[in-house]
């Protein structure tokens, strides 16, 4: 009887059940939360979630007030909208706390009822600090993983529903309306950027498999070269090679492109001093994707070379030993137990790489940002990736629900892969078997 | 047989030197070549000798001097964001991951596979939404919050290196400290943390570095020159100045490398283990 009461008293305002069962201090802040609540939707619940239904419905205008045209502030649809998805939120937040509130009022009534104390303030904060302690350690990360993560990305999924874009539909002179899958419909069947989209996402892919197997292999090269019994000064080697994982890509990139620069770059300056001609590094399209690659070994064969020589020297010996005693050749260890431990060993990473290349920003965007231009393209270059159209298409042209759409696909290759290689980690499956 | 051998290896040991040699010279040419050009004298790309024939520091000293660029207090801005970041982005994720790896309880798993799944949309989509969230929030063009950014993000970026780390510690040891009577937090910072303090320092060392270079989310939440950092600034310039003054550029770059370069080289060690570990996510 008790807890049920308790119950309904907590339901009807949050803290009065507690209150009930005398454990005043807790009654007391969780009125108090829900004072807070109230002042805080009572203003906004109502126009919020009309907001994020309709996205408004005037736009600003200008009208004539005596002589001269004044802006009349209409609805702008976007910040409706992003408004709308934070109530939204908080509103869950609180419903979840509100049931919380309820349950721990019957709870507590429960137990009073079969003869035993409610617990005072005291014990109760030592229970939450002895037995939640992970949920109390996870608030304030989660909060800022829900308002910074979350909510963008909720936001942005939403976007591709609409249709935000130049030229028709940039608040707040216009406003943004629901239009269902149109912008993925457009994406892949509209000639101008079905064509974009299908010549960008192939190279993505042909880039992703390049890049990620150029490093890998020059990553093992070199770390073959300086595990060899025989070669001097490891430790040295070791450093030179991971100095350009050392420098920050924000600057090494920027260095290349002038290193590659097609008129007064060093590199043309000696290919002529040898009597070659000059090459178009970065003005050419089939060029431009050549260098780019070449610049990723570059910047990416150090972390592959660290990664590799870890798995190397983890190699059991006898192993070595026995193909010896068979009388195998150098070649033949490396094809028959160097090569395939490495491969065993590293399969996880290169997936881990691949996904990394597909959105490799940086790369394309420093060195070449997307050129030279193509005149088939929307909006991209010859050398763009899916990441930087998007970049391109969000922050230059403003076709943002085009942006949130390719955003949605990157996510969902990406996803593939991931879960592949997810399904094997330890963080899974092992995690248990060291305790 | 045996001389054709010990030949045989003379032959390896060399053509293995020579590679290692060229791919050394490939390593450090841009850098060497970055670093001399910011001496030279002039403001072109373009220099018929690799070693200029005189040395000046006047790109150094206009970086610091000129009205255009308040290089000097950028350099403050970003070691202090830097550095906040640094801070609460280990904290944040030592102390999620810590809980995330240590306790059983209700949605942990859910909560595992969220964050993985959340990794894994690009980061760029949340440009435009965080920009009006921020907006909102009246804390556009402070430093407050792309440090408030960047310690959120980190959780993402590193949670799964730390958590794999703290897997591999013994349940064990927590199990006796519990019976000698230390409490949760004790547990964390006289064991978890001394025992974790590789990966602490690569997961420090490099949000430090990632809020150094940012300049995409820097350049669009700092509005005022005066607050800018380092990367906004050097993206400013390259953007204006590149072709007109090379030179100037190089020394800025050498400026901005400088430090992070140091750092990662010094601290080696940490890198390479961070990024074993998290190559396999744990």
């Amino acid at each position: 009887m008790n807890g049920r009461r308790s119950a309904i008293l907590s339901a009807v305002s949050m803290g009065l059940g507690q209150l009930y069962n005398r454990q005043y201090m807790k009654g007391i802040l969780l009125l108090l939360t829900e004072a807070a609540a109230l002042v805080y939707f009572i203003p906004r619940l109502a126009h919020d979630l009309w907001g994020i239904w309709t996205l408004g419905d005037t736009p600003s205008k200008m009208v004539k007030v005596g002589k001269v045209y004044q802006t009349v502030k209409g609805d702008h649809s976007i910040f409706l909208m992003i408004n709308g998805l934070i109530t939204v939120l908080v509103l869950a937040l609180f419903i979840a706390i509100y049931v919380m509130n309820i349950r721990d009022a019957y709870r507590t009534g429960a137990k009073r009822e079969q003869g035993i104390q409610a617990a005072t303030f005291r014990e109760s904060i030592s229970y939450l600090w002895d037995h939640k302690f992970p949920h109390l350690l996870l608030t304030i990360p989660g909060l800022g993983v829900l308002f910074l993560t979350i909510m963008p990305i909720v936001f942005m999924i939403l976007l591709s529903f609409t249709n935000y874009s130049l030229p028709q539909h940039i608040p707040p002179a216009k406003l943004v309306d629901w239009v269902g899958f149109n912008t993925f419909k457009d994406l892949l069947t509209l000639k101008s950027w079905s064509r974009t989209f299908f010549g960008v996402f192939t190279w993505t892919i042909i880039w992703a498999v390049l890049a990620t197997a150029t490093c890998y292999f020059g990553g093992l090269l070199v770390a073959l070269l300086i595990e060899q019994k025989d070669v001097k000064f490891k430790k040295l080697w070791r450093t030179l090679f991971i100095l350009p994982y050392a420098i920050p890509q924000l600057i090494s990139l920027l260095v290349m492109r002038n290193l590659f620069n097609g008129q007064f770059g060093p590199i043309n300056q000696y290919l002529s001093y040898f009597g070659f001609g000059k090459l178009p590094w970065l003005t050419d399209p089939t060029w431009a994707k050549a260098t780019a690659i070449l610049v990723n070994m570059w910047v990416g064969i150090p972390v592959s070379m660290v990664l590799i020589l870890g798995v190397l020297t983890a190699i059991p010996k006898d192993l070595y030993e026995a193909a010896d005693v068979d009388g195998a050749s150098g070649y033949q260890k490396f094809r028959i137990v160097t090569l395939p431990f490495v491969l065993f060993a590293t399969a996880p990473i290169l997936i881990t790489q691949f996904a990394g290349n597909i959105n490799n920003f940086n790369l394309i965007f420093l060195l070449t940002n997307g050129e030279p231009l193509n005149g088939n393209y929307q909006y991209a270059g010859s050398t763009d990736l899916l990441v930087t159209w998007l970049y391109k298409l969000t922050l230059n042209n403003s076709q943002f629900n085009m942006a949130s759409a390719i955003g949605i696909i990157i996510f969902i290759i990406i996803a593939t892969f991931s879960i592949i290689n997810y399904r094997r980690t330890k963080s899974f499956k092992e995690e248990d078997m060291i305790q | 047989m045996k001389a054709g051998q010990s030949r045989n290896r003379y032959i390896r040991l060399t053509l293995s030197y020579v590679v290692l040699t060229l791919l050394a010279v490939c390593c450090l040419y841009p850098a060497l070549w970055v670093l001399l050009s910011s001496f030279r004298p002039g403001t072109s790309l373009y220099s018929d000798s690799f070693i200029p024939k005189s040395f000046t520091l006047s790109h150094y000293t206009e970086l610091f001097h000129s009205k255009v660029f308040l290089y000097g207090r950028w350099y403050l801005n970003t070691l202090k964001i830097a550095f906040l970041s640094m801070i609460f982005s280990t904290i944040l994720s030592t102390m999620s991951m810590y809980a995330l790896s240590r306790f059983r309880f209700k949605g942990r798993k859910t909560l595992l596979t969220t964050l993985l799944v959340l990794g894994m949309f690009p980061g760029f989509m949340s440009l435009v939404p965080v920009y009006i969230f921020l907006l909102q929030l009246n804390l556009l063009d402070t430093h407050a919050a792309i440090i408030i950014v960047y310690s959120a993000g980190s959780v993402l970026m590193n949670g799964f290196v730390i958590k794999g780390f703290f897997d591999t510690i013994p349940r064990s040891l927590d199990e006796s400290a519990r019976i000698d009577g230390a409490n949760h937090l004790q547990i964390f910072y006289r064991i978890m943390l001394p025992l974790a303090r590789p990966i602490l320092i690569y997961v420090a060392l490099t949000t430090f570095a990632g809020a150094w270079v940012d300049f995409i989310f820097a350049r669009l939440v700092l509005r005022s020159k005066e607050n800018w950092t380092l990367a906004v600034g050097m993206w400013d310039l390259v953007s204006s100045y590149q072709n007109s003054n090379f030179t100037m550029f190089a020394a800025g770059a050498v400026l901005i490398a400088v430090p992070i370069t140091l750092l990662f080289v010094f601290l080696q060690k940490f890198l390479v283990q961070g990024l074993t570990a998290g190559a396999s996510k744990g």
